[in-house]
C-alpha cells in the first residue's frame, strides 16, 4: 500500500495505492493519521481509483480515521470507488459519514 | 440432482495477515477455470480475505500462531471454499455472525467480516471442527457456467 497525498485549494487529496486489507490496514492507518493530522485542511478526500483491493478491514480503518477527524471539525469524504469496494461501503453504511462525491 | 466434482485444490500456510493476499490469489486462480466473470472472481476473492482474516485475527488468539487450510472443489457450476483453522473455535455462532459484532472492540475493526461472506457468496456455513478450531464453508454458483452448461444439454 502507496499513500499519496497533496493540497489543492484548501482541500486535502490523499490517494490509496494498492490493496487495503488486514496486513496493510495499521500501516494505512498510521499514515493517514501522519497526512491528516499535519493538514490544516477541513476538507478530505480519499481517492481510491488505484486501490485494487478492499474487504471490511478497509471499513474499520476508514471509521476510526473518520472519528479522529471528526473531532477536529474535518469532513472526509470518498471519490472513484471500485464497483466491490462501493457494495462494501454500502453494505456497511459508510456513505452516512463518509459520503462519495464526483 | 447433486453436482458432480470437476476439480480440488487444498492449501495450507501459517495464520499471518502477509499471506492474504496469496491465498486471495490462489483461490481466484484456481477458480479461473469454470469462467467467472471479474464481479464474481472479486466477490470469491473478497469472501475468501475476510475467512482468512478471521482466522489471522481470531483463531489463535492467545495462543502459539497455526495454520490456515484452504480446500476450493469445482462443480460444474459453482464452487465450494472451504477455510479451516485449528484454533479456538467459535463458541456462538450468531452473535459472531451479527453485522458490526467483533470480539475486539478495542480495535479498529467493522465487525462486518461474516456479513460481507453472506453477501458476496450464496452461502456460508459454520462449524467447530473435532480437532479444534472453526471450519468455513462457502458456497458460490457461477452464472455464465450455468448458461453454458444449459446450452449443451
Amino acid at each position: 500500500m502507496e499513500i499519496k497525498y497533496k493540497n489543492y485549494n484548501n482541500v486535502l487529496y490523499v490517494k490509496l495505492v494498492g490493496e487495503l486489507d488486514e496486513h496493510s490496514a495499521k500501516y494505512t492507518s498510521k499514515t493517514l493519521d501522519d497526512v491528516f493530522l499535519s493538514t490544516i485542511s477541513k476538507q478530505i478526500i480519499i481517492d481510491l481509483s488505484e486501490m485494487g483491493f478492499m474487504d471490511s478491514t478497509g471499513i474499520g480503518v476508514l471509521i476510526g480515521r473518520y472519528k479522529k477527524m471528526k473531532n477536529k471539525g474535518v469532513s472526509i469524504f470518498i471519490s472513484n470507488p471500485s464497483y466491490h469496494a462501493e457494495k462494501i461501503f454500502k453494505m456497511t453504511g459508510l456513505y452516512e459519514i463518509m459520503p462519495k462525491i464526483s | 440432482m447433486k453436482e458432480k466434482e470437476k476439480n480440488k485444490m487444498e492449501i495450507r500456510f501459517k495464520a499471518l495477515s502477509i499471506n492474504e493476499s496469496f491465498a486471495r490469489a490462489s483461490v481466484a486462480g484456481f477458480c479461473l477455470q469454470i469462467n467467472p466473470s471479474l464481479d464474481e472472481l472479486t466477490d470469491i476473492k473478497t469472501a475468501v480475505s475476510e475467512a482468512v482474516t478471521n482466522c489471522v485475527v481470531h483463531a489463535y488468539s492467545g495462543i502459539e500462531c497455526g495454520d490456515i487450510v484452504i480446500t476450493v472443489t469445482i462443480f460444474e457450476t459453482s464452487v465450494k471454499i472451504e477455510v479451516k483453522d485449528f484454533g479456538i473455535g467459535i463458541e456462538d455462532f450468531s452473535l459472531a455472525k451479527q453485522p458490526f459484532y467483533t470480539s475486539k472492540p478495542d480495535q479498529e475493526r467493522s465487525g462486518m467480516g461474516f456479513t460481507v461472506m453472506e453477501s458476496f457468496m450464496d452461502s456460508l456455513n459454520l462449524e467447530n471442527n473435532k480437532e479444534g478450531g472453526l471450519k468455513v464453508t462457502l458456497m458460490k454458483k457461477i452464472k455464465d457456467n450455468e448458461q453454458k452448461a444449459k446450452k449443451l444439454g
